[in-house]
């Protein structure tokens, strides 16, 4: 009997979080917003989000066979990355975006640096900003009507509109802007199609805890501040190019965000700063993806500056 | 579950066929054996001392027969020299007696009658008592703080000593402050034990110096330094000790312990603590004779439920899982905890992925995450940088960790091996 009990270091009860379970959260709350795009794009959406799953698991599992780690992909990251990638691209691309896509991403965003929790950037931005630079026709002009029409509205896209908005009418008309852009979006990728899912899908994960709101709010918080003195149209700044799937499910990825509290707070300034000076300063529509990335890289600089007050932190002499 | 066995009543644990008591049960020297093979001893009897001064007399927990002076497996895993006693029954008890009125108030013969009972902190470190109530000339003691914080889950004896000897308590804690000559004492209770609360407010409501400090639940509020901090709104300094601030805590069976040594003279050979968790058949407070081989008590408790998967002695959170349970209860036991086996799943540790869970909760604020990965690639001395000796192994970053990290192994690790190299430097 005594043979048989099990002997490890304490603590001897675990919360019942682990990184499956993380990415489980992370899934459910995606899922209304893949849903509408199914709904919306059809096959099209089926085959953009499949693809660049698929590949990013592919790539993920040959890696770790090919370094002789175990495959771990049951833990969901690698197909999360996938579908966050999906997510950031156009609903009609060629079938071979999303596949490419998907192994760059695992590839130079994860596995390069070790895997998981090793990496800098955040894989699906990695993939996403490699596929930018090496195809900005493609991954600009892919805009494609819904199945379902909804209402006649422009093609161009809001955050164009903004620009032209902004440079001479300011008064939007309702129905051609803000509605849908909170409800339903067409012209954007496939995870801008409605705000409001993507509202309830930070909602979910903040309640949950998968999330610190620190990110999201400090992020989103920099971007109105700033879009009310840059004297931008506020709603359209908020609602358009990506801000929402960035500050909820981009720029919260814990392996490249900061780990304390404070740091967070100053990683979502950041962000917000980049995204704004970006959108203002560049014809790029893509302010938030970029801005992602090159805080990414200030990560471990913050964790260093804002480690918390120690308990005790006169020494003994 | 934990509130359910704060309602039972403390119940006496049958004798076990043999006692085994090691010699060396708390930090400091080990004790040398003042018995012999062979010889009889009683209730009480000293059995073992040392000359140290940071140490802890043991006692004999029965009566009966020495049979055997050999190393025996204990807690740590380490085989350690013990006495080993086989209970003729009887329990004849060696003639011990209290100090009058007057005598209690000599301190310094208060101190020598709390070394000689053997009394150690009851609460897990099992740091002699009489070396606590000796501080440094220039750093008088001026707030002493009775722990009855239970906050590991499933333990529940320093609940049920609250609600059955309160006015020991009490006197225990009177004792320590006299020696002390403290100005204010404090007992913390948190508020899911409101019976206890209730019961010992009612009592301390006549003394002006003391009250009761109801306190949250929140783990580790137990840890003295915690404590310090939400009651006295002090920080003991990183590497330091609770009187640095002045203050000074012992837990709620020690001060039970420190009464009993003044005034009946009775040495420390019995405890009381809680043997629970899901792998047991019925949970029981127990008051259990030092000495006691965990399997007794177990079939006191009337067996294993299910098959057995981990047996801890102490709290789940910073326990140790046993291997063989022959092992006996010391003074510093608080617990035994059984889970079983489909509760047991083998931990699958990964990368940390740097969600911060750990960071956050831990008490004294260092970064258990940073720390666990310079252990992990044997930067020691990076981890001393970030302050892992100021880790107080509390559990709490292992426990919340997504990644199943080990992150006390790596740190207790890391701290034997910093204290090692210090020893070695020092000499
Ligand atoms: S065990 Fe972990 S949480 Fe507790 S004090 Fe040590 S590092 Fe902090
Ligand atoms: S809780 Fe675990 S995974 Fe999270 S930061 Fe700490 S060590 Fe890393």
């Amino acid at each position: 009997m005594n043979s048989e009990l099990i002997v490890s270091a304490p603590p001897h009860i675990k919360s019942h979080e682990t990184i499956g379970k993380l990415m489980g959260w992370t899934f459910l709350a995606l899922l209304p917003v893949v849903l509408l795009d199914i709904y919306l794009f059809g096959g099209h959406a089926i085959r953009t989000i499949s693809l660049s799953m698929i590949a990013a698991v592919l790539t993920e599992a040959a890696i770790l066979m090919y370094r002789r780690m175990p495959v771990t992909v049951i833990d969901g990251s690698a197909a999360l990355t996938g579908l966050i990638l999906a997510l950031t691209l156009p609903p009609k691309v060629p079938y071979w975006i999303p596949l490419v896509g998907g192994f760059l991403a695992i590839t130079f965003g994860k596995q390069l640096f070790g895997g998981l929790g090793y990496n800098i950037f955040n894989p699906a931005l990695v993939g996403r900003a490699m596929l930018f630079v090496s195809w900005p026709e493609i991954l600009s002009n892919s805009w494609f009507a819904p199945l379902k029409e909804l209402d006649a509205i422009t093609s161009a896209t809001p955050l164009m509109a903004l620009r032209e908005i902004s440079a001479g009418n300011l008064i939007a008309d309702i129905s051609v802007v803000y509605k849908p852009l909170l409800f339903l979006n067409r012209g954007g990728c496939l995870g801008e199609i409605s705000a409001l899912l993507l509202i309830l899908g930070g909602i979910i994960l903040v309640s949950r805890k998968v999330i610190d709101w620190r990110i999201p709010v400090s992020f989103i918080g920099t971007v109105i501040f700033l879009s009310f003195f840059a004297r931008t149209n506020i709603l359209i700044t908020l609602l358009g190019g990506g801000l929402l799937l960035g500050a909820f499910f981009l720029a919260t990825d814990p392996v490249t965000s900061p780990v304390t509290r404070k740091g967070r707070v100053v990683y979502g300034i950041g962000c917000g700063l980049a995204t704004m000076l970006i959108r203002l300063y560049s014809g790029y529509v893509e302010g938030v993806m970029f801005a992602i990335l090159f805080m990414n890289s200030f990560v471990s600089l913050i964790d260093r500056y804002t480690l918390p007050k120690k308990y005790g932190l006169v020494k003994a002499k | 579950m934990k509130k359910e066995l704060g309602k039972k009543p403390i119940e006496e644990a049958s004798l076990p066929d043999e006692i085994v008591i090691p010699l060396s049960q708390n930090l400091g020297s080990p004790c040398k054996p003042l018995v012999e093979i062979k010889q009889r001893v009683l209730v009480g009897q000293k059995i073992g001392d040392s000359d140290g001064f940071v140490s802890a007399p043991v006692h004999s927990s029965v009566s009966g027969e020495v049979v055997a002076i050999e190393p025996r497996l204990s807690f740590s895993g380490d085989k350690v020299l013990s006495v080993i006693i086989a209970p003729d029954g009887n329990q004849e008890t060696s003639s011990f007696s209290g100090f009058s009125e007057s005598e209690a108030k000599d301190a310094d013969k208060v101190r020598v009658a709390i070394r000689e009972a053997g009394i150690v902190g009851l609460g897990g470190a099992a740091f002699p008592s009489h070396v606590k109530l000796s501080p440094p000339k220039d750093k008088p003691i001026t707030d002493v703080i009775v722990n009855g914080c239970e906050c590991e889950p499933y333990i529940a004896g320093d609940h049920r000593n609250i609600l059955e000897n309160a006015e020991i308590i009490i006197d225990g804690l009177k004792i320590i402050m006299r020696v002390l000559g403290a100005e204010r004492g404090y007992i913390a209770i948190e508020t899911n034990k409101i019976d206890a609360i209730h019961h010992m407010n009612n009592l301390v409501s006549s003394e002006g110096n003391m009250r009761v400090v109801p306190l949250s639940v929140k783990y580790p509020q137990g840890a003295e330094k915690q404590l310090i901090q939400v009651i006295l709104d002090k920080e003991v300094p990183s590497g330091g000790i609770p009187c640095e601030v002045s203050a000074l805590v012992h837990n709620v069976g020690t001060t039970i312990a420190i009464s009993k040594a003044v005034r009946e003279g009775k040495p420390l050979f019995e405890r009381v603590l809680s043997v629970a968790g899901p792998g047991i058949k019925e949970s029981k407070n127990l008051k259990v004779k030092i000495g006691t081989p965990v399997n007794h008590l177990i079939e006191e408790c009337g067996g294993f439920k299910g098959e057995p998967g981990k047996v801890i002695l102490g709290g789940p959170m910073t326990g140790f899982a046993l291997f063989d349970l022959s092992v006996p209860i010391v003074k510093g036991t608080s617990g035994v905890v059984v889970f079983p086996r489909e509760m047991t799943i083998a931990s699958n540790p990964r990368a940390c992925i740097r969600c911060g869970r750990c960071v956050q909760v831990c008490p004294v604020r260092i970064m258990p995450n940073f720390i666990g990965q310079y252990i992990e690639v044997g930067m020691i001395d990076r981890a001393e940088d970030a302050d892992v000796m100021d880790c107080i192994e509390c559990g709490l970053c292992g426990y919340v960790c997504p990644a199943q990290r080990p992150l006390i192994q790596l740190i207790r690790h890391a701290k034997a091996k910093i204290i090692a190299d210090r020893k070695k430097g020092g000499s």
